[in-house]
């Protein structure tokens, strides 16, 4: 018989990583979702943002976290450096739709190949005085491991959609993503909004990625797994919707920690993709999308 | 030249090449390297098919590689698995079967993924094979009788058919499978079937328009690319001997897969032809020169390159100076003679 405690703390456990998830997530919905460039090198950031941390952490015994804030405006100049490069080559050519895969995937491809050159494919993992206590709330568990990156990747969320809620670039950005061309009317220009959406995209990989290498150990390859799961979790919450996505990243991390606690955590990577395939053929809007 | 023609002529010459080789080469090394080359001929053949042809990129190659590999695996076993339980003694299976039922089983894993996601954009198409590749591996990790996490070794038989060693037996299998793969590649191309796949790459919605059957060309062009993706894995586990799922589903077969037809050139059955055996010899060299990684390194940025300065490949480049070439003569011809 399944027990009820176990049960509980699967659920509670997965809502903690779903917390995560959203962290992970959030850039892939603005730049896939908003601006419809599909930036499948996104987990690489997102494992930089890991390695970074590792390194500041191992050398200078720096808190993690600190150093993704720290790192957030560095990831933000190469998200601009990136969309440049994919702006001049393929959107001024017309020609996203392969060659732009293609470049994202070599992207993906040089940054795992490097790192497993610089790094090695040893496991890296970092110290703070949060990694290992837990605390307990009756039959909860609540791992502060676990519970400080969901807190603050929230907190980041909230604060991503209140800027793009009432700041004038966050809803030009929003606007980008409906109509490109009317942006010109009110004198923004889609391309400089683009931008600068695409630089937010990768900042928030910074945090991610330490969020990341504080809840587990990590290794070059393991970023490949986070593909399906952040396109799933875009998809799933209907594209540009932050509290969509949000919802959809709890859902898939309650029934991937269901699937590892009951069935084997090696069954866990399955999860996200049955969702995905799922969403795709029944309901490709997504389950907030209209 | 005529399809039926060109299949004549391209068979012939990949039996020539069969027998030229294994009457001159003795040294067993060449056998290892060019079958890996070959490999990459049908690998990116196969990828052409779907992503130069239809303009649907797929990337999970080492999915339908790798299923191809380990249903050979199964194959390998079966004798054994049917000798235990139900005392059925069956002679253990020829090698062009295992190519055949790994063809047709990721034909059938293409034609499934392409029937969930075809009917939406190709963005969601390459993304759900990209993630389809690690839910495969999951499956095969989590499946022990194929050697699970662990891997498998596969003892290969001690005689080949027609002679020589079981590699020379490999490397013939693979210059056939190769010369296939092209031979379909160019039939597609000047088919009917081929004009339909490019109306759907340059403009699907015209192409639906038009009349053109655009869901289930594209399920075609799927179920074809998986199939000769499995086909060209199935030799895999007795090529290696040894199995397992990180290897056998390591994303250097799809970059490679996918970098070598871009580089080659994506329009036409040549350049995937080109950029392979010129990536993968590069390769060989490269690993036996310098390291396993940092070629995967260069591959990498290579694709980039390519996609950025070069995005049709080296066949469009060679296009684009023989049309410059073309309008000079042109333009000389038109002068008035002094």
């Amino acid at each position: 018989m399944i027990s009820f405690d176990l049960l509980i703390n699967a659920i509670v456990a997965g809502v903690l990583l779903g917390g995560f998830y959203a962290a992970v997530s959030v850039g892939i919905t603005i730049s896939f979702g908003m601006l419809d460039i599909a930036n499948i090198a996104q987990p690489a950031f997102i494992l930089l943002g890991s390695y970074a941390a590792y390194i500041f952490n191992s050398a200078f015994h720096i808190d993690p976290i600190l150093v993704g804030v720290v790192m957030t405006p560095i990831f933000f100049m190469i998200g601009i450096a990136v969309y440049r490069l994919y702006y001049y080559c393929f959107e001024m050519r017309n020609e996203q739709a392969i060659q732009g895969l293609a470049f994202f995937f070599g992207l993906l491809f040089v940054a795992e190949v490097s790192l497993i050159l610089v790094f090695g494919v040893d496991y890296r993992f970092v110290e703070a005085p949060y990694i290992g206590p837990s605390l307990h709330f009756g039959m909860f568990d609540l791992p502060l491991r676990m519970l400080i990156p969901c807190v603050i990747s929230l907190a980041m969320i909230g604060a991503l959609q209140l800027y793009l809620s009432r700041s004038f670039i966050g809803r030009a950005i929003l606007a980008v993503s409906q109509d490109g061309g009317a942006l010109q009317l009110i004198a923004a220009n889609p391309t400089r909004i683009k931008e600068i959406a695409f630089g937010i995209s990768i900042a928030t990989c910074a945090l991610a990625g330490t969020f990341l290498i504080i809840i587990q150990p990590v290794e070059p390859s393991i970023g490949r797994d986070y593909i399906g799961r952040i396109f799933a979790i875009c998809v799933l919450g209907g594209m540009t919707s932050f509290p969509g996505m949000v919802g959809a990243a709890m859902l898939i991390g309650v029934a991937e920690s269901i699937t590892a606690t009951f069935y084997g955590p090696s069954w866990a990577p399955a999860v996200a993709f049955g969702f995905l395939l799922a969403v795709l053929a029944v309901r490709p809007a997504g389950l907030a999308g209209r | 030249m005529r399809t039926s023609t060109f299949s004549i002529v391209a068979f012939a010459i990949g039996l020539a090449v069969i027998v030229f080789t294994r009457v001159f080469f003795t040294n067993e090394y060449f056998y290892f390297a060019a079958y890996v080359v070959l490999q990459y001929v049908v690998l990116s053949t196969a990828w052409n098919i779907l992503g130069g042809y239809t303009g649907y990129i797929n990337f999970g190659i080492s999915a339908f590689f790798a299923l191809g590999a380990y249903s050979t695996v199964v194959l390998h076993k079966l004798p054994e698995l049917l000798h235990d339980t139900w005392n059925l003694t069956i002679p253990s299976i020829p090698m062009p079967v295992m190519i055949l039922v790994g063809g047709i089983i990721s034909g059938v894993i293409g034609l499934a993924t392409g029937y969930l996601t075809l009917r939406l954009r190709g963005v969601f198409f390459a993304i759900a094979t990209l993630a389809m590749a690690i839910v495969a591996q999951t499956l095969i990790v989590n499946w022990d009788y194929v050697g699970g996490s662990r891997g498998i070794y596969i003892i290969r038989p001690a005689m080949a058919p027609l002679g020589g060693g079981y590699i020379q037996y490999l490397y013939s299998l693979m210059v056939i499978l190769a010369v296939m793969s092209v031979c379909i590649a160019r039939w597609i191309e000047r088919s009917q079937l081929g004009l339909g796949f490019a109306a759907i790459r340059d403009d699907e919605q015209a192409a639906e328009a038009g009349g053109v059957p655009t869901l289930r060309l594209k399920l075609i062009a799927t179920t074809l690319s998986g199939a000769l993706m499995g086909m060209a894995g199935a030799p895999l586990p007795y090529y290696v001997t040894y199995l397992d799922p990180t290897s056998s589903f390591s994303l250097a077969y799809a970059v490679n897969a996918v970098a070598m037809p871009v580089i080659g050139g994506m329009t036409s059955w040549i350049g995937p032809v080109i950029g392979s055996i010129l990536l993968a010899t590069i390769q060989q060299l490269a690993t036996v020169t310098i390291s396993s990684a940092l070629n995967l390194l260069i591959v990498g940025l290579l694709l980039i390159a390519f996609v950025i300065i070069a995005p049709k490949g080296i066949l469009g480049v060679v296009e684009a100076q023989q049309r410059r070439r073309a309008t000079r003569l042109a333009n000389l011809a038109a002068r008035p003679a002094q």
